[in-house]
Parts: C-alpha cells; structure tokens; sequence
C-alpha cells in the first residue's frame, strides 16, 4: 500500500508551505494556476491542432463526461459522498436539451407522412397524436436552457435532502441513487411513447436553426463544451479553496466533530451534491449537441458507475487530474473495443481492482508523490518517469490544503 | 383495473401471481441472504455477487450436461450433485477473491464496491468468453417437470415448488448457522467488536475468509437453483444485482429476519402489479415506493438497535 507514504509526504509538504493559501494566491495556490493554463492550452489548442475533426468531435463527447468527473472529485473525493447516479443528472440534462432539438427537428414540414404531423416520429410510431403537456414548453430555446440546469439540479436537491438530512450517507447513499438511476433507465425505455424508449432522442439536426451536423459547428460546439468546463473547473476550485471545501473535507474526515462545531453538515452536503448535479447536466447537454442524441444507455448504472471510474483514474482529489483520467480512460475504452473488444472488459475491471488496490489517488496522486518532488529539489536523470505524458500535467490538490485541518490527512485512508 | 374480472377470476389471478412472486421470492433470498451476510455482517458491498450466482448457473449447467452424457440413469438426482458443486465453486472463488483484494479493502466500504464491480466485468467476460454470449438453460429432470393443479383455476408449476423448498432449507440451514453455532457466533462477535473478538482469540482473519466464502457459496446455489426456473446469460447476474441490494437495505443490513421480509414483500408487489400493469412500470413503481419508505426509514425494516 502507498497510502502510508504518501500522507507522510503530504504533511512534509504541508510543513513546508504554511502561507501557501494567504494573499492573492488565494483561489491559485502554489501551482495550481500553471496546471489550469497546461489543461487549458492542451484541449484548447494543442488538441484541435493536431486532431482531425471526427477525433476532435470524440474528444469533444469524452469531455462532456469530464463535467461528470468534477463533480464527482467535489463530492466524493472532498465531501465523501459517492453517488452513483450521476448518469441520471447527466442524462436529465442531455434530454432536456434533446427535447427543445427534437421539437424543432419535427416541425410539420419535414414530418407531413406521420399520421400526425408536427409531433416527434417516435411517438407517432407509438400511436401518441397529441404532444404531452411536459414536452410543451420545450419549444422555447431559454425554458429550455434553464430546464438543463434547474430539473436535475432540483432532483438532486430532493434526493440529498431527504438522505442527507436523515444523516444517510456512505454505502447507502451510493446504493440508493444506483437504485435511482435504474429506476429512471427502466422507466425511459418502458415509456417509450414519450421518451424514445431504448433508442433515446435521436436524428437531432438544428439549434434554431443552425445545422449542428456540420464540421464548422462542430468546431464551434467543442470550444463552446471546453468554455463551459474551463468555467466549471474554476467553479469548482472556488469551492475546493472557499471555505465550504474545507468544510467538506472536514466532514469526509470526522463528521460529528464539524456538526458539534455548530455547522449544519446536511446543508453543505445537499450544497456540493446539488452541484455536481448542475455539472453533470450541463455535460448531458453538451453531449446531446456534439454526439446528436441521448438515449438511455447514458443514464444507467453501468454509465453512472464508468463515470466514478474516469474520476478515480484522474485522482478523486484532484479537479485537473479527473478531466485527464476521463480522457485517458474514453481513449483507452475507444482505441481497445476498436481492436479488441473482448480484452476492452477485461482491461476495465482491472482498472478497477488497480487503481483501487494500488493508486487511490490517480493518476494525480502518482504525480503527487513521483513527479512533484522533482520540481522542487534537484534535478535528476528521470527521464524515465514520466512513462505517460497526460499524469504529467495533472496536479495534486491535497497539497495546497491548509495545514488547519486535521482530518484530511487521516481521511485518506477512507 | 378490477372491473373486467369476476371475483372467483380474481381470487386466481392473485394465487397465481402470488405463486409467481413466491418463485420470484425464492431466488432473491437466495440471493439476498448470501448479500446479507457479505454487506449486513461484513459491511462489504459486493458487486459481483450477482456473477457469482451465474457461476452457480454455469456449473449446474455443466453438471447437467456431463450426466446427460455420460450418466443418464442417474440424470433425475444431478441437480443435487450440481447444487453441492456450486456452493463449493463460488465458495472458493470468493476465498480467492476475499484473500486477493477484498481483505485489504475493509476500512474502505466504498472502494470494495469499485473493485467488485471491476470482478465483476471481468467474470461477465470469463463467461461470455467461455460459454457465449447467449443464454443456455438446462434440461430438467422428468420428476421436476408439469404442475399441480390445486383448483380448476389454479394451478402450481413442480420445479416452483422444489425452488421454494430448497430456499427454505438453506434459509433455515443459514439461520442454525448463524445464530447456533460456534463458527457462528464467531462471525457476529468479529462483527460486533473487531478488537475485542481478536483479544478472546478469534482468528478474525480466517472468519471473515470463510464469511466471505460463505456469502459466495449461497449465492452459487441461488444460481443453481435459478437454472430451474430461467435461462442463464453473462450479465443475467447485473440484472439482479441492484434489486438485491434493496432488498437487503430495505429489511435492514444486519438482520436476516428483516432480509427475508423484504425480499417477500418486494417479490409479491412486483409480482402482483406485473399482471395489472406493464413489466417495467411494475418493477419502476416497486423500486420507486422501496426507495421512498427507505428514505423515510432508513435504518430498514428490522433495525439493530445499536447506537453507533
């Protein structure tokens, strides 16, 4: 186990640096503003430089889950709490936003051979002639943007209140929104009349418009999804450095201490899981626009629990980290089913015993330990270290922790 | 959804769904009692126990195959050698599994859950590898076939019966185990207080090995015992898995009377909602109602009344 060493480091780096988190470098401690613009410059401009647009387009759709992923670090690797239904917020989000394209992709004109003209085709294979009240107000573009953010955001909130407030948590938590998220996946393909079923929402073409399908807009939409996450990640460092991030990791740590303190722990759990939520939702609606449709096999437990294994690969500790694990392991997970779909399984749950059994802390917590220290002695002959390029740039957030919190360094053991 | 049957109709339609729901009862406590062990008593989350009822399946499928070959005047009992198998088979792969990387795992519940389910993938594609992708189901014996007409109207299949039988006997077996034996008292003083059990001298090691394994073996026979009653496929064992896990949260982790409750209760709604409305709603409204009373109720049905 690497466990036992690494915390030992972190406390020697958190002797070192005690005023790393006072005076401007508030919000961007020690390196985290340099490993923000490596993240930023790489998907920003070295990758739509040297990809062509199909891989730029798949690149595209894995960073949507990417959104997933940092929301996942704020709350399960700061707060503790694992969810895994976060395929429900992330597919709420992509349905919202396949509803608004599918009503505009089934305007009169182009459906004028279905029995019922006007209605999306699948609910006229359905024998449905009347578009349900819920799908109504999704012709207008804003209800529609707004419904991405508030419909999982409020979902979440009534699952994390009634958990939450219960002081649920841990294993349960996780088994219950697993239930959720079979649940929702059930109810989509059994209603298939008003969800597209086991198919989903598909053959999406136009934003007001605006072909989607087209190379330019799929230009366009991967710089619009890598603005949304740059802002989602500095959304989500302003958590980790404000003083609700201590207070998650406090919590993860010993929870009763912070409630005797006099916090409303509930609160700030229902607060980050909301949030993740709202990341996931918006990831959903990016990967409707790029990929062009959303069908249940995004929402399930199988996709939900994938997407705590891209947070896991990344670092659960580290924001920067889960977007290159994300990447990493949708690049692994297309590359091998390309070429050797049998051994694509395989591979999976062994990363999942792996990172488990061997890196807790990701490809960020190897960086931590490995790759970090090189910066800050000596340099040495140790070319050889950094076998994969991406662990290079990811960071170890743990570091820049204030040293005031005497939980976070025994709850890595977690 | 009452108006177009007659009562007598009714009276039939719900002693054979009820019936229905018992079968369908039977393999989750197999099922569930297995779970209830490894989580109520170890506070392992097993993900993978559901592919270790396939193995269960597979095995007797084997089984049956090698009397039907080489044995077929013994054909009539191979369900019982099969049975033995199993529960031997998926024991040691969970001892395997338990000494390889779960022993490792115990301070943190929610990374067994990772890692079983990354077991679990990698078992789903053993199977699919070795036995296809498509689902095989085995002959059954001739005394397990046709059904028992108790009224004009209703009428109980016989390998039905043997599943209930069977759950019974294991439940009851379970029960002796746990509750009047040493080793069992063993497992619930580990349980209970780690290191107080290890200063007695409980060999606290070698019991959570042999819980584990144990947990694995019972649901290998709920494999077997389901290769009565359906088809086996790789991922048969995922289908079942989040229904399990409610069942065991819902009757409250710890105590195996409340597992078997829950899994009635659960089993016989389903059941009886699938004949008036469509599968999926029925097991969407099962799982939606389980899911609210768990978050009014938390602790389950049968709490242990311990203050942590």
């Amino acid at each position: 186990m690497s466990m036992p060493n690494q915390s030992s480091m972190e406390n020697s780096a958190l002797v070192e640096n005690p005023l790393s988190q006072h005076g401007l470098k508030a919000l961007f401690p020690k390196h985290d503003i340099i490993y923000l613009a490596i993240l930023a410059v790489f998907l920003g401009i070295l990758l739509p430089m040297t990809l062509d647009i199909f891989r730029l387009n798949l690149v595209g759709k894995y960073l949507t889950y990417a959104f997933v992923a940092v929301g996942l670090v704020l709350c399960w690797g700061y707060g503790g709490i694992l969810s895994l239904g976060q395929g429900v917020f992330f597919g709420l989000g992509g349905y919202c936003m396949a509803m608004f394209l599918k009503l505009e992709a089934s305007d009169p004109e182009s459906t004028k051979i279905q029995s019922t003209p006007g209605i999306p085709d699948f609910m006229d294979w359905n024998q449905i002639t009347e578009l349900p009240w819920f799908w109504e107000p999704f012709y207008s573009l804003p209800f529609a943007l707004i419904a991405i953010l508030v419909v999982p955001t409020i979902f979440a909130y009534i699952i994390a209140v009634a958990m939450f407030k219960r002081r649920v948590g841990g294993v349960y938590f996780a088994i219950i929104t697993q239930a959720i998220a079979s649940i929702l996946t059930i109810l989509i393909i059994g209603q298939q009349g008003y969800t597209g079923g086991v198919n989903g929402i598909t053959d999406l073409r136009t934003l007001l418009g605006w072909d989607i399908r087209t190379d330019s807009a799929k230009y366009i939409l991967y710089y619009v999804n890598f603005i949304l996450l740059m802002l989602c990640l500095l959304a989500a460092q302003f958590v980790r450095k404000s003083k609700l991030g201590r207070l998650l990791v406090a919590m993860r740590g010993r929870e009763d201490r912070v409630r005797f303190s006099g916090y409303d722990v509930s609160s700030f759990k229902i607060f980050v899981f909301c949030l993740g939520a709202a990341f996931s939702a918006i990831g959903g609606a990016m990967f409707t626009l790029q990929v062009g449709f959303m069908s249940p096999s995004f929402v399930g437990i199988v996709p939900s629990i994938e997407m705590v294994i891209f947070c896991a690969v990344g670092g659960r500790l580290s924001i920067f980290g889960a977007v290159y694990g994300t990447l990493l392991v949708n690049w692994a997970k297309t590359t091998f089913s390309e070429s050797f779909p049998e051994l694509w399984l395989f591979a999976m749950g062994a990363l999942f015993i792996g990172v488990v059994m061997a890196f807790p802390n990701g490809l960020a917590g190897i960086y931590k330990s490995h790759i970090e220290p090189l910066f800050s002695r000596k340099p040495k002959m140790f070319e050889k270290k950094p076998s994969t390029p991406k662990p290079a740039s990811a960071p170890e957030p743990v570091s820049a922790e204030p040293p005031s919190i005497p939980g976070s360094i025994s709850a890595m053991g977690k | 959804m009452f108006a177009d049957y007659t009562s007598a109709e009714l009276l039939s339609i719900f002693a054979m769904q009820g019936f229905a729901g018992l079968i369908l009862f039977s393999v989750f406590v197999l099922m569930a009692l297995g779970l209830a062990i490894i989580f109520g008593q170890m506070g392992v989350i097993n993900m993978a126990h559901g592919e270790f009822m396939i193995l269960g399946a597979y095995v007797t499928y084997l089984i049956s195959n090698l009397f039907s070959t080489y044995l077929p005047s013994l054909f009539g009992i191979y369900f019982f050698v099969a049975m033995i198998i199993s529960f031997f088979a998926a024991g040691a792969l969970g001892a395997l599994v338990e000494w390889s990387f779960i022993r490792f795992l115990y301070q943190r519940p929610l990374d067994t859950l990772l890692a079983t389910w990354g077991l679990s993938l990698i078992l789903q594609q053993i199977y699919r590898s070795v036995f296809g992708a498509r689902e095989v189901g085995v002959t059954l014996p001739d005394w397990l076939m046709g059904s028992v007409p108790l009224t004009e109207t209703i009428e109980v299949p016989i390998n039905g019966l043997f599943v209930m039988g069977l759950t019974i006997a294991i439940a009851i077996a379970v029960y002796l185990l746990m509750y009047k034996s040493r080793w069992g008292c063993q497992v619930r003083a580990v349980v209970q207080n780690r290191p107080m059990a290890a200063a007695v001298g409980i060999n606290t090691a070698k019991i959570d090995r042999i819980t584990f394994a144990l947990g694995c073996g019972i649901a290998g026979v709920a494999g077997s015992a389901f290769t009565m009653i359906g088809s086996t496929g790789p991922t048969a064992g995922q289908l079942y898995i989040v229904d399990t896990f409610l069942v065991v949260v819902f009757g409250g982790a710890a105590s195996l009377l409340g597992t078997i409750a829950s899994a009635f209760t659960i089993s016989q709604a389903q059941s009886t909602m699938e004949f008036f409305l469509s599968g999926s709603m029925a097991k969407v409204l099962t799982l939606l109602t389980v899911v609210i009373i768990l978050m009014i109720r938390p602790q389950g049905l049968f709490a242990m009344k311990v203050r942590k």
